[in-house]
């Protein structure tokens, strides 16, 4: 149990750490929020330097990072400049359109990737393999960007899908059930854009674990026994192929608030993607700050999740 | 020709393709056409309007199309043969040499775009060649800063042990940590707004790169720990070996597969980092071209829907990152028949 208990202070310390350094890094940068201000000839010096002093961005880089720190452990998440809120209240809306893209997403990947793979790997070297790893090779190649502008192309042309944000103007005043329709159509195109982007890499990890596994004693030995095929990869080759396919599952929950960023920006949903980037242009600290520091604590706690689970499932890591 | 050879070759051709591109390419990449808009690629013919056959391949002349605004057509009165060696735009072909000779081109007023034109009128291939140049040159270099940092990290890490394993390889964790895209953006945000010069943009390439030292780091590092136990090494030491000796000797050449995997891996990963940076309006500005900035005007519905050689930089992207995937995996096979 200690070794649990340690594996989560370091991940706390790590996320510590994190927020320090990226807190460092935006401090780097020339110019904050109200430089652009600036610029304009209408508002006097006077008027920036005062909103600069208003808003604590006169204090030293410690003082302002302490600020930020306690406002984002009491749940403020800091404070947005560009949106005169708590973060905390622009950010969960965002983050929250952003899992209904990757939850589902997610989990559609897996339940098709889980039998695909092991599908394959039992035709390791036929036709339908190599077919398959020609295709799957050539996938994993094709960047997401490409990926989801193919298929806003596609949309665009055949016009079967709506493109662009969540909802069709004016469905607020539609009924529940009409709501979540459209919901999904709009959602339809850019979930079929994230399986599309991590289904082909995970039929490889799964297909190869599972062939390393069908080499393992053990399973030769069932086989010898005779135990049937469907038996064979139930009881016997799954088991031993899971450790690497647990620890790739805790990446796919640690990236679920990263992975579909790019996508939501090309295909517009409202998502953290795009918030983050028009943050990052506005230099808007607090919100880039507490956006990737959700990310961060997502990655760490996907890997814990994925460690403990390997932990309680595989006797030897006990051990 | 076998396999290997051949990936090697394409890998060569497309890289001096890029850096040549002066040469290469029949236009310089900034030059504007504001009367051609979204002209389409212009079609090499061999045959003319009469039927009659040239060996030497010509392009018509192009004009505004009368009866669709933003349409052309082909003007069949004026016929420009293409010719070889050409003189046009002046352009540094490597630092230091001023060229004026493009590999091919035709005559004024007469405009040849294999590629199409983009909103400006510029020449797409042109734009292609020399966005290259900024694409993968920053993917070999962040590479370059990324490899250089974490094969040191690793090997101090892994040769010394104790407190400067720990530190580093916490350190490594923490890099780790962070969302990949976030980081990049972290770093992107550290620098100013609008990168102007080429100087800034190398910075960001090479913090970018830097950033990534983590994961070479570790494998280097995990390799070092395995060699340094090795017989060969304690024989060595016992013979007086110095440690710079040792490492140069009988522990780095250990790691040379994993670091040329890792560069192979990590080239066209990379080269898509810039092209999401640029893609986002985050990286290399206009007017200099980049594949990422050259995307970026698909995300325009009108563009994404009607102008299909803008795309043409997702195929370069795309050729690059197979070539490189053959090429490591070639790597990989080598190097496991070597070290067993």
């Amino acid at each position: 149990m200690t070794a649990v208990a340690r594996r989560i202070g370091s991940s706390v310390v790590t996320l510590f750490a994190v927020s320090v350094f990226s807190f460092a890094l935006l401090e780097l940068a020339p110019g904050d929020f109200f430089t652009e201000l600036r610029m304009d000839t209408r508002v006097s010096t006077q008027a920036v330097d005062a909103l600069r002093e208003q808003y604590g961005l006169t204090q030293s880089p410690a003082v302002r990072y302490w600020l930020w720190l306690q406002s984002f452990v009491a749940g403020d998440l800091g404070f947005s400049l560009a949106h005169r809120a708590p973060v905390s209240s622009v950010i969960w809306e965002r983050a929250g359109n952003t899992l209904l893209l990757t939850v589902p997403a997610m989990l559609l990947t897996w339940t098709l990737a889980l039998p695909l793979g092991v599908w394959i790997a039992r035709r390791k070297n036929q036709w339908v393999d190599r077919v398959s790893s020609g295709v799957t090779s050539t996938l994993v190649a094709l960047p997401d960007l490409l990926v989801a502008m193919l298929l806003l192309l596609l949309a665009l042309r055949t016009g079967l899908f709506p493109t662009g944000g969540m909802y069709t103007p004016g469905a607020e005043d539609l009924g529940t059930g009409a709501r979540i329709r459209d919901l999904i159509s709009h959602a339809f195109l850019p979930l079929c854009a994230l399986v599309a982007t991590a289904l082909p890499a995970l039929v490889r990890h799964v297909r190869a674990s599972v062939i390393e596994a069908a080499q393992a004693p053990a399973v030769l030995a069932a086989r010898g026994h005779g135990i049937s095929h469907s038996r064979i990869t139930l009881r016997y080759v799954l088991p031993l192929a899971a450790n690497p396919l647990v620890s790739l599952a805790g990446l796919s929950i640690a990236t679920l608030l990263s992975a579909s960023l790019l996508i939501e920006v090309v295909m517009s949903w409202p998502g953290l993607g795009p918030l983050v980037v028009e943050a990052l242009l506005a230099k808007d600290v607090h919100l880039v700050l507490s956006a990737s520091m959700l990310a961060s604590a997502l990655l760490v706690a996907g890997n814990l999740a994925a460690d403990l689970t390997l932990y309680v499932v595989d006797p030897r890591i006990r051990a | 020709m076998n396999r290997p050879r051949a990936i090697v070759s394409v890998l060569v051709g497309l890289h001096l393709l890029v850096l040549l591109a002066g040469f290469a390419a029949p236009y310089d990449p900034v030059e504007q056409a504001r009367a051609f808009p979204y002209a389409p690629p212009t079609p090499l013919r061999f045959v003319d309007a009469d039927g009659r056959f040239h060996v030497r391949p010509f392009v018509y002349g192009v004009m505004p199309d009368p009866d669709n605004f933003d349409g052309y057509v082909e003007d069949t009165t004026r016929r420009f043969p293409v010719q070889l060696m050409v003189t046009g735009a002046a352009y540094t072909l490597l630092p230091g040499i001023q060229s004026r000779i493009h590999l091919f081109g035709v005559d004024s007023p007469g405009r040849t775009s294999l590629l199409g034109t983009d909103g400006f009128g510029r020449d797409v291939l042109s734009r292609l060649l020399h966005g290259g140049r900024v694409s993968i040159g920053a993917g070999l270099v962040a590479t370059s800063c990324a490899l250089l940092v974490g094969v040191t990290f690793g090997t101090l890490a892994g040769f010394f042990g104790g407190r400067i394993d720990a530190a580093l390889m916490r350190a490594a964790d923490l890099f780790m940590a962070i969302p990949w895209l976030y980081l990049l953006f972290a770093v992107r945000a550290a620098l100013p707004l609008h990168l102007d010069t080429r100087a800034t943009f190398l910075l960001l390439v090479a913090v970018v790169g830097v950033v990534g030292w983590a994961r070479p780091a570790r494998l280097v590092r995990g390799i070092v720990l395995s060699a340094r136990e090795r017989t060969y090494v304690t024989a060595a030491k016992s013979f007086g070996a110095t440690s710079p000796y040792l490492l140069r000797r009988h522990v780095l050449p250990q790691a040379l597969g994993v670091v040329l995997t890792q560069a192979g891996l990590l080239v066209p990963q990379y080269i898509l980092a810039e092209v999401t940076l640029s893609f986002l309006g985050l990286g290399v500005g206009e007017p200099t071209p980049s594949w990422g900035a050259m995307l970026g005007s698909l995300q325009q519905y009108s563009v994404l829907t009607s102008y299909w050689w803008m795309f043409t930089p997702a195929v370069a992207l795309v050729a690059v990152a197979v070539a490189y995937h053959a090429l490591t995996s070639m790597v990989h096979e080598r190097m496991r028949l070597v070290t067993g």
